[in-house]
């Protein structure tokens, strides 16, 4: 089976991370974005992934060739050169889908879930039809694509984008799966899947609803990124909480890679991921963060709610909280008080930031 | 013989140093570990000619003034006695009404300085310099140099620069006058009295001419016994060849915020190295680590990885947690700061708690390090609307729960916070 994932661009909701690395690189929870999905599509039967990319990146290119040997599959990268929308890239890539009479998955790059790929393949055989959208219940839903449908059978009667009045709490969770069919709809022009794709099919009843249990979260940018980071933990305690650090000075869900140095006297968690190398000297408490590869905290300091960007130093009773994100390689000097930064690679910060900005 | 007079104020003055002034008159209050009077009275203390020290003020009698009082006298050996106003008189009608008691036993002359002022007290240069200008009447004025803007804050001085004969006097003027200001320590002969007996007489004529008119006999405010040196006597003396001005460029500033008391602690802590060495802490086995100069009581129990200064005074029976981190503070007595804390700035009032991880910090008030004249501004507590940021302080009995930043606030005292707290003044 083939996966079609949508990469995108230049990942500019999740700078100053993506300045670095491109975003499906990104860790999350101490595993490149990307891998969550590849490894949970691999579980599935699916054998080709193909990213659909508007941005090529040299490290993505061999990173993936990495993973191919690792996981013994096939990865090939689709790069858009000129904009395509939503439903274009998968015109680009229609030879590598339709090779078979296979349904494939589509999915966007930046969600974070317990993928579902098997239950989808089932629903979607089951109907029979040309397209599988996987629904989720949300909050807000007016901050997203409302989908309104059959609760007995799935089957899609409309789409409302951004409702401002409540329609329905089930929002498009971004994970699809599709016969090859239905690529004879998309022509290799800019597209928008969800305003020109799916109302006819839609209309024609080729659309069905699977609605997604446990979490969801869209974790392009650093907030969500944060919330999706407590979701996914949350699930590790109940699937695999063997992989979780626990202990005294551990509170709650705490994932540490095993090269990690923790010193005397810390208070770690809740909700925190600590990265390869990651060195925490003695006396710091960290809650609800993620501190990548390489990052140094010194010691008495306090964060809550940050991400430290790979090899990046804080130093001695600093405190940092409300989403503040250091990019790579980022000093901060002892004893400030950094609130809401979102600090860019290389820069050193020698001075507090009380409210929050952009530190260039 | 000599003498010298500390004008004290009492509690309707020095209301800028609220809520650290609600528990301990403001002369008292700590600076570089000692009370702030204290500092006045080594100077004179160490003049040989030194027979007493008179403190004048308004405060009622109250514990804590008499307890500094028999300490000091105890201390220093040398008469120190309160000699309370029935009113509030002024700066120089506190001195008049007890002319007879300074006086007593004909001194040579007599110092008079303001409660609030932190200096190096060049007095020794004083009298020196008393002698040899004018006649064995003058009166001196210690100056020093401000920067033209902030001059304006202050009594300003122009000064005869040969003679050092003071021409023209203006307390806080609205337009630039000169650059010399006055720093509130005077050295008076007992002709001085003269002077202000003249303004005492002139304001019950005048009194007497509203009476008669049948206008209400006034408050304090308008009393004929309110006297002030700067407005009514200094500037009535200029360019009478009565008044001289000393210039010293030794360290000086007022007390008028909580904030000025922290560099004022800078300025003593450093005098420290010259005069008291043994009040500088050191690093040494088994005790915190210190970086430039600090103060600790040594009944204060401070964990050994905790890091303090520069600028730090820690008072007596204060508690510091392993990790804790300090600088630029005073932590007033029987304060506890909890493991991996961290104090910038900030005054911690007496009794008062700070949880682990907490941060409480302020924003320094500091003259410009770059001028050498500047000095440390009188800053109001409000500017366009919002709170300025200044120094945190934190009231008697406060507790500050831990993990929670406590940041350019005031706090009254015996306050429980919850939560971090940032440019507010929190009831």
């Amino acid at each position: 089976m083939k996966a079609l994932i949508l990469v995108g661009g230049y990942g500019t909701r999740l700078r100053p991370l993506t300045l670095t690395v491109p975003k499906p690189l990104v860790e999350f929870c101490n595993k490149p974005i990307l891998l969550h999905q590849v490894e949970a599509l691999v579980k599935a039967g699916v054998r080709h992934v193909i990213l659909a990319v508007s941005y090529m990146s040299e490290l993505l290119e061999r990173e993936m060739r990495a993973q191919e040997q690792r996981l013994g599959i096939k990865i090939s990268l689709s790069h858009e050169k000129e904009p395509l929308g939503t439903a274009g890239p998968l015109a680009l890539a229609r030879e590598l889908l339709t090779d078979n009479e296979e349904p494939f998955f589509v999915l966007n790059s930046d969600v974070i879930c317990d993928f579902p790929f098997e239950d989808m393949l089932k629903f979607h055989q089951q109907h029979g039809r040309e397209g599988t959208i996987v629904v989720t219940k949300v909050e807000e839903p007016s901050k997203y694509g409302v989908v309104v449908y059959e609760g007995d059978t799935g089957r899609i009667h409309r789409f409302v984008e951004k409702p401002q009045v409540f329609v329905s709490n089930k929002i498009n969770a971004g994970m699809y799966i599709f016969s090859p069919a239905m690529l004879k709809r998309i022509q290799l022009r800019p597209t928008s899947i969800e305003k020109e794709i799916f109302p006819v099919m839609a209309e024609e009843g080729h659309l069905y609803a699977m609605e997604l249990q446990g979490f969801w979260m869209d974790i392009g940018q650093p907030k969500d990124f944060l919330t999706g980071m407590c979701m996914y933990l949350q699930s590790v305690r109940q699937q695999a909480p063997e992989r979780l650090r626990t202990g005294p000075g551990f509170l709650g869900n705490v994932l540490v890679d095993p090269t990690a140095v923790i010193g005397e006297n810390c208070t770690i968690g809740p909700n925190v991921t600590i990265g390869a190398g990651v060195v925490l000297e003695d006396g710091v408490r960290v809650k609800r963060c993620t501190v990548l590869k390489g990052a140094h905290i010194r010691s008495h300091s306090w964060l809550e709610s940050c991400i430290v960007g790979w090899s990046s130093s804080v130093g001695q009773w600093v405190r940092m909280e409300n989403v503040t994100v250091l990019g790579e390689d980022v000093i901060v000097n002892d004893e400030l008080y950094i609130n809401g930064a979102n600090v860019l690679p290389h820069k050193s910060i020698a001075d507090s930031v009380p409210e929050p900005r952009i530190i260039m | 013989m000599l003498k010298a007079v500390i004008l004290i104020g009492g509690p309707q003055k020095g209301t800028r140093f609220r809520p650290l002034s609600f528990e301990v008159p403001k002369p008292l209050f700590p600076v570089a570990g000692v009370p702030m009077l204290q500092h006045h009275i080594e100077a004179c203390s160490k003049l040989p000619n030194m027979k007493e020290i008179l403190l004048i003020g308004f405060y009622q009698p109250n514990e804590e003034l008499n307890r500094f009082l028999s300490c000091a006298q105890q201390d220093f050996k040398i008469s120190i006695r309160y000699l309370q106003e029935y009113a509030a008189l002024g700066t120089g009608g506190g001195i008049y009404h007890f002319r007879d008691q300074i006086l007593s036993g004909s001194p040579e002359a007599f110092f008079v300085m303001n409660a609030d002022v932190c200096s190096e007290f060049p007095l020794p240069e004083m009298l020196d310099f008393q002698k040899e200008h004018g006649d064995a009447y003058s009166f001196v004025i210690l100056g020093t140099t401000a920067n033209r803007k902030q001059s304006l804050n202050y009594g300003c001085i122009v000064e005869n620069e040969q003679t050092n004969e003071v021409l023209h006097y203006v307390e806080k003027p609205s337009t630039f006058v000169s650059d010399i200001i006055n720093c509130g320590i005077y050295l008076f002969t007992p002709e001085i009295f003269q002077h202000i007996g003249a303004v005492f007489q002139k304001n019950q004529q005048d009194m007497m001419l509203y009476y008669d008119q049948g206008e209400e006999q006034s408050n304090g405010w308008h009393r004929a016994e309110v006297i002030r040196l700067e407005q009514d006597i200094f500037t009535a003396l200029a360019g009478q060849g009565k008044l001289y001005v000393y210039k010293t460029d030794r360290f000086w500033s007022q007390i008028k915020s909580a904030g000025s008391a922290i560099y004022a602690s800078r300025l003593y802590l450093n005098q420290y190295h010259k005069t008291h060495p043994e009040r500088l802490a050191t690093n040494r086995e088994g005790g915190p680590k210190t970086r430039g100069n600090v103060y600790i009581h040594p009944t204060a129990n401070i964990d050994p990885t905790a890091v303090l200064g520069p600028n730090v005074s820690i008072g007596t029976g204060v508690t510091i947690g392993a990790g804790v981190r300090v600088r630029e503070s005073i932590i007033l007595h029987g304060a506890t700061l909890q493991d991996h804390s961290c104090v910038l700035n900030s005054i911690v009032g007496w009794d008062s708690t700070i949880g682990k991880w907490a941060r409480v910090e302020g924003t320094p008030s500091d003259p410009n390090p770059n001028d050498p004249f500047a000095k440390i501004d009188s800053e109001t507590l409000f500017r366009d609307g919002k709170l300025t940021p200044s120094i945190t302080i934190l009231g008697c009995n406060v507790n500050i729960p831990s993990e929670v930043i406590i940041l350019n606030s005031i706090v009254l005292p015996h306050k429980d916070l919850n939560r971090s707290f940032k440019n507010q003044i929190i009831l």
